[in-house]
């Protein structure tokens, strides 16, 4: 019992373990810890994918070969895309923010499966070395497009294999990540914190993590058979042995549509938290908060057909597809106008995490609404595989995700390192990286109803202008990026000591030290009838 | 890994790992339930070759194989009483023969797989490619991937008992910390259940 005293007298970044050093995080079972083992991982890549971005934004920079052949063009894609689904915005939000906070919130003093939840990491590390493998050894680096399509993910002589093993490595991480959570939110909420009680943010990781749970095996199972069809040719989705590849394509989607959900509902979460602490007022819509969170969870299963309207599908289950469609956007609407019911009337205080949700209302509403144009039939089959696309997906995902990750970090930073970062250049990144944002991706809306397609390393001259403003924007983002890094970076180094609570949060962990001790609470926290995550009064 | 007063801290929570495991099978089964949906697509697509292509299996392997699993189930589910009952020995006992059953099982595959390599039927192969319809190449394709990916999940379960045998005889699984020992025959529950559907699925619907 003498550790256990020790243990609060540190706070977890100072703590002295077993092991020093790196091995004391990198073997660490604390959740704080993992939570920011996550987070420079996912920045590591992160970073890396924004290379490749900017690779394949200045090849379009000029129609004809600008810097890159179409073949290196293609693996670029691919690869950009692998790193930032499956490493980058999938794990996300959970992983990091999830992982420090959500014990935290809910009055735990870690989750519920502490080696299990480094295990996930381990797994995580382990996918990303086997995709690198791919990438770097080999045969050529893979050249398929993230989604690995039939039956050009078993003819390719790119060396494919490693990469779609670290895709199913990386499932099986989230897959564990999910478990644990739910786990944890059943068994380990605080006395008096019932589940009408909940934050937001742990309301949205547990219907992300049912998701995670019952949709990532579909695609594990998938990935396994396209695994097994390049080394033994098994024939299921091979069409020269009787297979159909159109199959793939929906056992691909039954995960990779509820994916996009896993991505976003946490993102949700957080911009639900942040938008109530600086309106300094209790959420407006609570409990349709939470509905419309377990509706999208559910109905995003039922979705996953819109992206094959042009593959061949009955006309009938095309109409229910584009339905059920419509009816997804109507939770994700439901959130804006509570987000926006938030702010009304509130006393609004503007700071760097507010900008960011902001922000991250605008593009999430543009994506959304460009998302009911590929959702219909019609106007589908016109902008399919276009930039009409791809704007679409970076508006929602980038826009989404990204700028809610932003704000999270922005919003929880002081509680992680217990230091602030300097608000100005925090600011200033943040303008810089939304204007390069919408300068980057608002064009190929233009160019893809224009008809330009996506996935290609050349277009017509008549595409040119909206290309320039397009790459154009990729640098001006590029710099906002790097300046929000510097300054989080020197910041968590030299920024000056945070107090405990620097935005009136009322959640648990602004009820905590700046930075938590090891074991979060002194004494575990007993949350009394009246009280509750919104309590403005 | 205990290198945190945190770890040691933690409590036991019978209830969490049950759950967790329970989540867990979840997962297994959409895994399976995956590949069943590719069965039945293609059992749709094809129904007369899936007919001619199981006339192929050997049931009587196949009928051995179910019982002893069914069996196997009872032992471990057995176990787990024995266990709230203190008796160590009998409880040991049952996990050894669960665990023989299981390396049995895997015997006998290995037997029918053998015979179908010595046919000349494997995934990819000569015979199969030049002498058999689509229909019949999806059949056996589907059936080494679903019984060998059934295959390793009862190794899994195998080395799931192997280690829950281990603490109760090292006693840091009793009567009073049985949640391991109920993970583990839930997972092989799991593993027999998945067979039960596999059986009649490959071998007696023709």
């Amino acid at each position: 019992m003498q550790n256990v005293h020790a243990a609060n007298e540190a706070n977890y970044l100072t703590y002295q373990g077993k092991y020093k050093g790196l091995l004391g995080w990198i073997l660490s079972t604390d959740h704080k810890r993992i939570g920011l083992l996550y987070l420079y991982s996912i920045m590591t890549m992160f970073s890396i994918g924004v290379l490749l971005g900017l690779a394949m934004k200045f090849e379009l920079l000029a129609p004809g070969k600008t810097i890159m052949e179409a073949k290196t063009y293609n693996a670029t894609f691919t690869v950009h895309g692998v790193i930032m689904i499956f490493m980058v915005v999938i794990p996300g939000l959970p992983a990091v923010f999830g992982n420090f906070l959500m014990p935290i919130m809910i009055g735990a003093k870690d989750v519920a499966f502490p080696k299990l939840n480094l295990l996930s990491w381990w797994l995580y590390v382990l996918g990303v070395v086997l995709v690198l493998t791919a990438i770097l050894f080999g045969n050529g680096t893979p050249d398929t497009g993230w989604t690995f399509y039939a039956p050009y993910s078993f003819k390719t002589g790119a060396n494919l294999l490693p990469a779609v093993f670290g895709a199913f490595i990386l499932g099986f991480s989230s897959i564990l990540t999910g478990l644990n959570f739910l786990v944890t939110i059943h068994r380990l909420r605080c006395p008096g914190l019932t589940w009408s009680k909940l934050p937001l943010f742990v309301w949205t990781l547990y219907g992300t993590a049912w998701i995670q749970l019952l949709a990532t095996p579909v695609v594990g199972i998938t990935l396994v058979l396209i695994a097994l069809e390049r080394v033994f040719g098994v024939g299921v989705f091979d069409p020269a042995l009787g297979g159909d590849p159109i199959l793939y394509q929906h056992l691909f989607w039954i995960y990779s549509h509820p994916a996009v959900y896993i991505m976003i509902l946490p993102a949700m979460g957080a911009i639900s938290e942040i938008i109530p602490t600086f309106s300094q007022k209790q959420i407006f819509g609570y409990v349709a908060l939470i509905a419309s969170t377990m509706a999208i969870a559910f109905v995003g299963y039922l979705v996953w057909g819109h992206h094959m309207f042009t593959a061949g599908m009955s006309g009938t289950a095309q109409y229910f597809f584009s339905l059920l469609t419509y009816i997804v956007a109507i939770p994700s609407a439901i959130k804006v106008f509570n987000w926006i019911a938030t702010l009304y009337k509130g006393s609004i205080n503007v700071q760097t995490p507010l900008y960011w949700a902001a922000s991250f209302i605008f593009v999430f509403l543009i994506g959304g609404l460009s998302g009911l144009v590929l959702g219909s039939l019609a106007t589908d089959v016109h902008v399919h595989d276009t930039a009409f696309v791809v704007a679409h997906f970076h508006y929602i995902v980038f826009g989404g995700t990204g700028f809610a990750f932003f704000a999270a970090i922005h919003y929880w930073f002081p509680k992680i390192y217990g230091r602030m970062y300097d608000k100005t250049w925090a600011n200033t990144g943040w303008l810089i990286f939304f204007i390069g944002f919408l300068a980057l991706y608002t064009p190929m809306f233009y160019l893809g109803i224009m008809g330009m397609p996506r996935r290609y390393y050349d277009y017509m001259a008549e595409f040119h202008s909206g290309n320039i403003l397009s790459t154009f924007g990729s640098w001006v983002l590029a710099t906002g990026f790097i300046i929000i890094l510097i300054n989080l970076i020197r910041s968590a180094r030299k920024g000056p000591k945070a107090e405990m609570n620097p935005w009136h949060g009322k959640t648990l962990e602004w009820t905590v030290s700046s930075p938590p001790s090891l074991e979060n609470f002194d004494e575990i926290p007993v949350i009394a009838e009246d009280d509750g995550p919104y309590n403005y009064k | 890994m205990e290198q945190n007063a945190h770890t040691e801290h933690t409590h036991y929570d019978a209830e969490a790992s049950k759950i967790g495991m329970w989540l867990f099978i979840f997962t297994e089964l959409l895994l399976f339930g995956g590949l069943f949906i590719v069965y039945s697509v293609y059992r749709f697509m094809n129904p007369e070759a899936f007919h001619l292509a199981a006339h192929e299996l050997n049931r009587t392997i196949g009928a051995i194989n179910t019982i002893l699993l069914l069996v196997s189930s009872m032992t471990i589910a057995m176990s787990t009483s024995t266990l709230q009952l203190k008796k160590k020995g009998a409880t040991i006992g049952l996990l050894t023969v669960t665990i023989i059953i299981g390396i049995v099982f895997l015997v006998n595959k290995y037997f029918e797989w053998g015979v179908k390599f010595e046919h000349g039927i494997w995934p990819g192969s000569e015979h199969l490619l030049k002498d058999f319809s689509q229909g019949e190449i999806l059949f056996f394709g589907l059936y080494f991937v679903m019984t060998g990916l059934h295959a390793l999940h009862i190794i899994i379960g195998l080395v799931f008992i192997l280690f829950a045998l281990v603490r109760i005889q090292k006693g840091t699984i009793n009567e009073n910390r049985a949640a391991l020992l109920e993970n583990a025959g839930l997972y092989w529950h799991l593993v027999d259940l998945i067979w039960i559907f596999l059986f009649p699925l490959f071998y007696l619907i023709t």
